[in-house]
């Protein structure tokens, strides 16, 4: 299977709504530029949002105060609930508070340069001045972050800068950030500008000439099929982490709603770059629903190592010191054990490969905090780290405080998504998409405490300001059920409801689902390269039809019915892994979380080929069975110059 | 290790409920004990039994949507969430009894699950501060003590999960109310709303039918997150100060 076999090179794409001129600009002329909705207008139009994480939450809330009438969906019991709420670390905003040399210019700068040199910079420079009201905003509605005896707002440091800008709420800070949002479309939906719809699975968009006018929707208490129309549709719907199976995503993560716009004719943009975080705790058994990160804040303190030899599986406190390799300090002695995410991650699993890991398959190494707890004495490393050494003992039975800690990598976050243009517009007019799942603003690596600034910035600043010059063409036809659209859109997901009950076969959804997780952590993870790709190709091939055949869902449509639900979306993550591994196999660089072993330096660091790469890959979908067609957006640095980076 | 479970089965809201029996060999004291409910689930599937339905979702303790009786207890033995609870906390041999939450405010929907829409309105009749997405105030015009800021804080930690409601005789959901009183009331910004918020969101907690609050402490006592009980006592007062300005 050559590369030409797997997929067809398209027309480029453009992004036609990023202003020309000076990048601090931009912003601000296209808001001007952007027609305008007037308020008694705005009551006769509707948009759909689906997902009440920080990017739906907040552009619901922000939607309902403008006056259209937003319907929200979620699947979750409460859109409370939705994954935002486990980011621990924090939120970045270039306020200055500091006076430690930070300012817009300075996040826009960090962020290009951490995403890898793959990520706009128009759209980069907007989220940077936008981070600064953001923080404004959460704190007047009361997020309570943390704060210096003084009262004003206290900051941190965070990986890959050297300013300290990060915002938080000890280690919940996306709870509180989310919890803020979620009031606030409570608050509308007392006011009765926002519908909220709980547990309800967006399973299908419905587009009428071209344009998206409503989603097919899963009341997943009672299974009726329901049609939604609405003026635009907004996703909000989350990353994919969840096609590894093993991920820090929540178990009901899914890629459904973004690929099924997708195969309605949704641009999907880079789908191959995945953040792998270095700091979770390892697996311990088959059982292994799903993996837990602890926060990167842990590598100031502790050291990693493993054994020198391999097969050392003596008690790590036997272990001399002239027997153990702490090897980040050996690899990259500037930056020692606080080397950015992908390259920590590499650096674990370069080793586990020599044999030389520890704890349970060999899938670990140390996080040693004896030295800390010998220099800083017990109480102060309690202080700083207690409840995270806590919720680690918690889950492996084991005390930190005795026993090194064992760590390991795990899938984190995606920074591909649908693409979009700089007005958050995917390439269906109407359906826009904001947050985890678009792909505009981390590049091939996103840094810490960016996402919950891009949720935001999307959900509060940028959507309310971009979705109008849409809307004010609208109102839009009127449509009913019956309408052709409509009804396909229907009948798609009532067949394949049928079929997923019907087919009866002998193996789990989850066995399905575990079998491509291993599929995709073995040769789309942390490092791929092209046999492996191929033949991960053919064996998801192979298990996408095995489980058209052979998959077991029991019960009926119309019930709460978990397997059904997992059915549909673990069928949708079979398609999307293809696509990552295609996108990785074409792909011949190494860049941010994407490394190819055929193209490294000599030190094993990544090598990117911006002569030939600097683009977006946007794929469009070529149809059932057939090969997507490769869109390709050239990627164009005005302001920030390209680099290889170096942490040595 | 081999563990007995005894599971609340009911198809529907409307359906009568039973506890029945699984066995359940070689359960590792490192699953969870959602892990170990998934092992279950994957057993019954493949002998053509309906799985048992909970809900879950983030298992890592924060987003609040696990949450069962566990042999008698909210969230079982230790105080944490179910997600964070592990099969090394029982022993070889042990029968474990498995229930919803029970609460006239929480209707089961099927086996385990629950609906907690109750909460959600509770938060919609003023669990809120009025700050429409604009231009706000500098975050920094407005420095708060920091002996509020993490009393305020101590509060918000609340997930809404329910413990605190399947824990009390009398079924009540005035911790839940109470923290977000206590959040949105110990801050600056909450004030001009403090007043009000606490009668419309306690009005709204005794419609979903919760009961009384009789300060017992079985709610703090099981709360996965440490939410003071010393915030019903604070509610209470902004309460008692509400009506008594006639406001409400």
């Amino acid at each position: 299977m050559s590369e030409n076999d797997l997929y067809i090179e398209g027309e480029p794409v453009r992004d036609e709504k990023a202003p020309e001129g000076p990048i601090n600009e931009r912003w601000d002329k296209r808001r001007f530029s952007a027609k305008l909705v007037n308020p008694a207008n705005r009551r006769k139009l509707s948009v759909i949002i689906v997902g009440t994480g920080l990017a739906g939450a907040s552009a619901a809330a922000t939607l309902g105060e403008a006056g259209y009438n937003v319907t929200s969906f979620c699947y979750q019991d409460s859109p409370r609930r939705a994954h935002s709420i486990a980011a621990q670390g924090g939120i970045n905003a270039a306020k200055n508070y500091r006076n430690d040399g930070d300012s817009i210019h300075r996040l826009f700068y960090d962020t290009v340069k951490g995403g890898d040199f793959r990520s706009r910079e128009s759209n980069v420079y907007r989220l940077a001045q936008t981070s600064v009201e953001i923080i404004d905003q959460c704190v007047a509605q009361g997020v309570p972050f943390a704060r210096e005896y003084g009262g004003l707002l206290d900051n941190r440091s965070f990986g890959g800068v050297q300013v300290s800008r990060t915002f938080y709420a000890r280690g919940q800070t996306g709870q509180q950030l989310l919890i803020g949002a979620y009031q606030a479309l409570e608050r509308q939906v007392a006011a009765g500008t926002v519908k909220m719809n709980t547990r309800h699975e967006m399973l299908e968009v419905i587009v009428v000439d071209g344009k998206a006018r409503g989603i097919i929707a899963r009341d997943m208490v009672t299974g009726e099929i329901e049609t939604h129309f609405a003026d635009a549709v907004v996703l909000a719907t989350g990353g994919y982490g969840n096609v590894f199976f093993l991920s820090t995503n929540a178990m009901g993560c899914n890629v459904t709603a973004a690929w099924r716009a997708h195969r309605k004719g949704a641009l999907f943009a880079n789908p191959c770059y995945t953040q792998i975080h270095p700091t979770c705790i390892p697996v311990s058994g088959d059982y292994q629903s799903k993996l837990t990160l602890m926060s990167e804040s842990l590598r100031n303190d502790g050291r990693i190592w493993v054994p020198k030899k391999g097969g050392d599986d003596r008690d790590p406190r036997q272990i001399p010191e002239d027997e153990r390799d702490y090897y980040l300090e050996r690899i990259y002695p500037a930056f020692g054990n606080l080397v950015p995410r992908d390259i920590a991650s590499r650096a674990a699993k370069n080793v586990c490969d020599e044999g030389r890991g520890v704890g349970p398959g060999g899938l670990g190494v140390y996080l040693d905090f004896a030295d800390a707890i010998k220099r800083m004495g017990r109480a102060a490393v309690e202080a700083k780290y207690g409840n995270l050494f806590d919720m680690y003992q918690r889950i492996t039975g084991e005390n930190p405080y005795e026993v090194p800690m064992r760590i390991y990598p795990a899938v984190h976050y995606t920074m591909g998504g649908l693409w979009v243009d700089y007005d958050l517009q995917s390439s269906i007019p109407g359906l826009f998409v904001t947050g985890e799942a678009n792909f505009s603003d981390h590049g091939a690596n996103r840094l810490g405490a960016s996402a919950l600034m891009q949720g935001l910035a999307d959900g509060y600043f940028v959507l309310p300001n971009t979705i109008n010059d849409y809307l004010a063409d609208g109102p839009f036809e009127q449509l009913d059920e019956s309408h052709p659209d409509a009804a396909a859109a229907k009948e798609q997901v009532t067949s394949r409801i049928e079929k997923l009950l019907s087919i009866n076969g002998s193996r789990t959804v989850d066995s399905f689902h575990k079998e491509l997780g291993h599929i995709m952590w073995d040769y789309c993870g942390m490092e791929r390269n092209e046999e492996g790709l191929t033949k991960a190709i053919e064996r998801i091939r192979e298990l996408r039809a095995e489980f058209w055949r052979d998959v077991k869902v029991l019960g009926t449509n119309d019930e709460l019915n978990q397997a059904l639900e997992k059915a549909g979306r673990v069928a949708d993550f079979l398609e999307l892994g293809e696509l990552m591994c295609i996108d990785a196999l074409h792909r011949r660089e190494s860049c941010g979380g994407h490394f190819r072993s055929e193209s490294q330096t000599e030190d094993g660091e990544a090598l990117r080929h911006d002569d030939e790469f600097a683009y977006v890959a946007a794929w469009e979908f070529g149809g059932q069975d057939s090969k997507p067609v490769l869109h390709k957006e050239a990627l164009e640095y005005e302001y920030v110059e390209m680099k290889q980076r170096s942490y040595k | 290790m081999n563990i007995t479970l005894r599971v609340w089965r009911q198809k529907g809201p409307g359906d009568e409920g039973r506890m029945v029996n699984y066995e359940l060999s070689d359960v590792s004291p490192d699953m969870s004990f959602l892990e170990m409910l998934d092992v279950l689930n994957e057993k019954l599937t493949l002998q053509d039994e309906d799985p048992v339905a909970f809900d879950h979702d983030c298992r890592e303790g924060i987003c609040g949507a696990c949450g069962v009786v566990i042999d008698g207890e909210a969230h079982g033995p230790e105080v944490t969430t179910t997600c964070q609870l592990h099969m090394r906390s029982f022993k070889d041999g042990d029968t474990i009894t498995v229930e919803p939450w029970r609460a006239k405010a929480f209707p089961v929907v099927k086996d385990l699950v629950v609906d907690r829409g109750a909460f959600d309105r509770i938060i919609q009749a003023g669990g809120y501060i009025s700050a429409p997405t604009g231009t706000a105030p500098d975050a920094h015009a407005n420095p708060i003590p920091k002996p509020d800021a993490d009393r305020a804080f101590d509060a918000a930690t609340c997930i809404g999960c329910g413990a605190c409601v399947a824990a009390c005789p009398n079924a009540s959901g005035m911790l839940f109310t109470a923290a977000k009183v206590t959040h949105l009331g110990m801050l600056p910004q909450g004030q001009p709303e403090r007043a009000s918020r606490v009668v419309k969101m306690v009005n709204q907690h005794d419609e979903e039918d919760f009961g009384g609050c009789t300060n017992i402490g079985e709610c703090a006592a099981v709360c996965p997150k440490g939410i003071p009980l010393d915030t019903i006592s604070q509610l209470n007062r902004d309460l008692l100060g509400s009506l008594s300005k006639g406001i409400g």
